[in-house]
């Protein structure tokens, strides 16, 4: 921890601070206002009320205008600030507008209407999060069955592609089999194929089999992964073969050799897959959206694709539900960050 | 106990031919020890016997039967790599046990073989800790565990000392030999180091590009190597070569030897014709100093090296080497009187086949 601190505050400079340093905190501040403004406008956004997404200009933090509930009217009155005329300075609730004319009250005396020209008044703001963008996206659009959808999925697809991809790599780089450069190179090769071109094969695949409205039509066809059986292959080629010639030695049947030996021992690049795996997984959209038509069998991602479809789009749920969708991903992110690293630097592929 | 035959084993990668028709015997309880320099087969040839590699022709027979297409699990036999090979995310005690939990033994019966190899080798202390935790003794220790728990009819090792410092290897050396003594379990033990070799074997086979040189007892192998490759490749510092020509071929061999003059020998010449090139070989500690009569050579000293209980001397012209016991002062380019004692020259043949010798019992 100390030593991480230490890389944190390493400076060019002694006791004051170089110019350089300047330099590179100024360089990292630019990079950090680029790749996490959006993500904090976002956020911020996500906690505006359906009235602050529309104003203009924007503000970033969520404000809104005030309210205060008034004895004998049902609803809270929006508060203004008066600019000029006779009740300068005051702060009074507006009961209803009229032409260029604005009824307005004091919440202390609600008994008196005054009249006040629209034009001297300014409206009172105050900063509010509205947590119930959070709150009521739970009843109001079947957000738990779009989260399980998508953590189904995502959870399953990821078992599966571990598994079919390390079975792959392993045979890949432990056997000597005729043919299996050849394969290699074909299962590389599918990398150049972009998948829009075999989305209508797949597509009749998956209808045919039936599994369209089905999560598993959007798990099987993804399973295998030219990358993830590269990026394994290449990190098992790493295991030296006298551990699975000692295995072999030790009345190892080559099932156990794969399950005790070899699996345990590719765990880093295991994690790296795993974690591509939860990502290509959680933020896909073209293939469920074709295979996924009726809307409870909807994930997250199309869930709010569909958000936008219908006549009005309610942006403040919009960018809610969009937040917590981004949450588990990056919560993947902070805890295995140093895999992805170091499998990145290790298979040398993105 | 077990013995071991090999008939006419050979092993083929495509088309290269590795091992060329290897025949061999280990009685019950014999330590082997295959030695020859990089490259030789002797790796390939212990792979073959423990059924890692497959035979592509010839017959590997274990206790008389024959067992080329039975697998490796099933030869009863346990190896010991030169990586050590141990599971790098198991612990001491399930690197041993692993071998034991595949032929699905009851528990206890595991714990207390494992328990039993651990107490055996002092690994008691180490049995919850991870390889990586250990030293390079240790592992090699553990190695050997792995190999013991299974209790083998014959212990493959492949070269298990090269990756430790010299001091730890005579230890590892000793211990082995020791185990050896214990167990009385067949050893096959394949080394590029002739000082292992000499130090453990019972028997030497002595491979080069696939072919068994010579097979013997390691003194056997020390005081009558078959061929100029044997007697070079035993012995340490190594045997001086000197080419030179027959001058007298009926009884012993007597060889001129260019700018040094005519060596009487041992060896039988017949079969010789005068003239004939020969190769004339005698280990450096065999070379006497001082002049005799006969036999005696004067060289310039090139270079000493003074290991303290021995004197190392090299001489350039001819290439020549000379150590001799104690402390001998010699500067460079001084003169050196040496006298090379006629039963301990070798008489190569230009195919560098030795000559035999003509007086039995006279060697060593």
């Amino acid at each position: 921890m100390r030593r991480l601190l230490a890389m944190l505050a390493a400076r060019r400079g002694r006791g004051r601070l170089h110019w350089t340093d300047w330099a590179s905190y100024l360089h990292l501040l630019l990079g950090l206002l680029v790749m996490f403004g959006p993500v904090l406008w976002l956020v911020l956004s996500s906690f505006k009320s359906e009235a602050g997404l529309i104003e203009f200009p924007p503000r970033l933090l969520p404000y809104e205008q005030a309210r205060v509930s008034v004895q004998g009217y049902p609803q809270p009155l929006p508060v203004f600030r008066i600019t000029a005329g006779d009740f300068k300075g005051r702060e009074l609730a507006e009961v209803r507008r009229i032409g260029l004319q604005a009824q307005m009250l004091d919440p202390a005396s609600p008994g008196e209407i005054l009249r006040v020209p629209a034009q001297d008044r300014e409206r009172v703001m105050r900063l509010h999060f509205a947590l119930e963008n959070y709150t009521d996206l739970a009843g109001r659009f079947s957000f738990g069955t779009y989260l399980w959808n998508s953590v189904f999925i995502t959870v399953t697809a990821t078992l599966i592609t571990l598994l079919i991809n390390s079975m792959a790599a392993f045979a890949l780089s432990k056997y000597r089999f005729s043919g299996r450069d050849a394969i290699f190179v074909t299962i590389l090769a599918t990398l150049m194929i972009p998948p829009t071109i075999i989305l209508v094969p797949n597509f009749f695949i998956a209808s045919t089999l039936g599994l369209v409205n089905s999560p598993w039509g959007v798990i099987w066809p993804g399973v295998a992964t030219p990358t993830g059986v590269f990026l394994l292959r290449q990190y098992m080629l790493t295991i030296p073969d006298e551990l699975i010639d000692a295995a072999r030695m030790d009345n190892a049947s080559e099932w156990r050799i794969y399950w005790r030996i070899v699996l345990p021992l590719s765990a880093p690049a295991l994690a790296v897959l795993a974690i591509f795996s939860v990502m290509w997984r959680w933020n896909e959209f073209l293939w469920p959206m074709i295979v996924l038509n009726k809307s409870e069998t909807f994930t997250l991602q199309l869930a709010l694709n569909s958000f936008q479809g219908e006549l009005t789009t309610s942006w403040n749920y919009l960018l809610a539900m969009t937040v917590l969708t981004l949450l588990p991903v990056t919560a993947i992110f902070v805890l295995l960050q140093r895999y992805i690293t170091q499998g990145i630097a290790s298979a040398g592929v993105k | 106990m077990a013995t071991l035959q090999l008939r006419s084993v050979v092993k083929r990668f495509h088309e290269t031919t590795v091992i060329h028709g290897v025949d061999l015997e280990a009685r019950e309880g014999e330590f082997v020890v295959f030695v020859g320099p990089s490259g030789c087969g002797k790796s390939t040839l212990l792979r073959m016997i423990c059924g890692l590699e497959e035979v592509s022709a010839g017959d590997i027979l274990i206790d008389g039967v024959r067992v080329n297409d039975v697998p490796a699990a099933r030869r009863g036999l346990a190896m010991v790599f030169q990586s050590y090979a141990l599971y790098p995310h198991m612990t001491v005690y399930q690197n041993l046990s692993f071998g034991l939990e595949n032929l699905r033994l009851p528990r206890a019966e595991i714990d207390a073989k494992v328990r039993e190899a651990a107490r055996m080798l002092r690994l008691e202390q180490l049995l919850d800790r991870r390889p990586t935790a250990l030293s390079g003794g240790q592992r090699q220790r553990v190695a050997i565990g792995r190999a013991i728990v299974r209790e083998p009819r014959i212990f493959l090792f492949d070269e298990p000392l090269s990756n430790l410092d010299a001091e730890l290897r005579v230890q590892m050396r000793a211990e082995i030999a020791q185990l050896h003594d214990r167990l009385g379990t067949n050893m096959i033990y394949v080394t590029h180091d002739q000082v292992e070799a000499m130090t453990m074997a019972d028997k030497i086979v002595v491979l080069r590009a696939g072919r068994v040189e010579q097979v013997g007892a390691p003194l056997e192998l020390y005081n009558a190597p078959a061929n100029q490759f044997v007697a070079g490749f035993i012995g340490s510092p190594r045997m001086n070569f000197l080419e030179g020509r027959v001058t007298a071929a009926d009884g012993a061999v007597a060889v001129a030897l260019e700018g040094i003059g005519t060596i009487r020998t041992e060896a039988s010449g017949e079969g010789l014709t005068e003239d004939a090139p020969v190769t004339l070989g005698i280990r450096p500690e065999h070379v006497a100093l001082g002049h005799c009569g006969s036999n005696d050579a004067t060289f310039a000293v090139a270079q000493s090296e003074q290991l303290g209980n021995a004197t190392t001397l090299f001489f350039a012209a001819p290439n020549f080497a000379v150590q001799v016991a104690g402390q001998v002062p010699a500067r460079r380019g001084e003169a050196m009187k040496l006298n090379l004692p006629p039963e301990r020259c070798h008489v190569f043949d230009a195919a560098g086949k030795a000559l035999p010798r003509r007086s039995r019992g006279s060697a060593s």
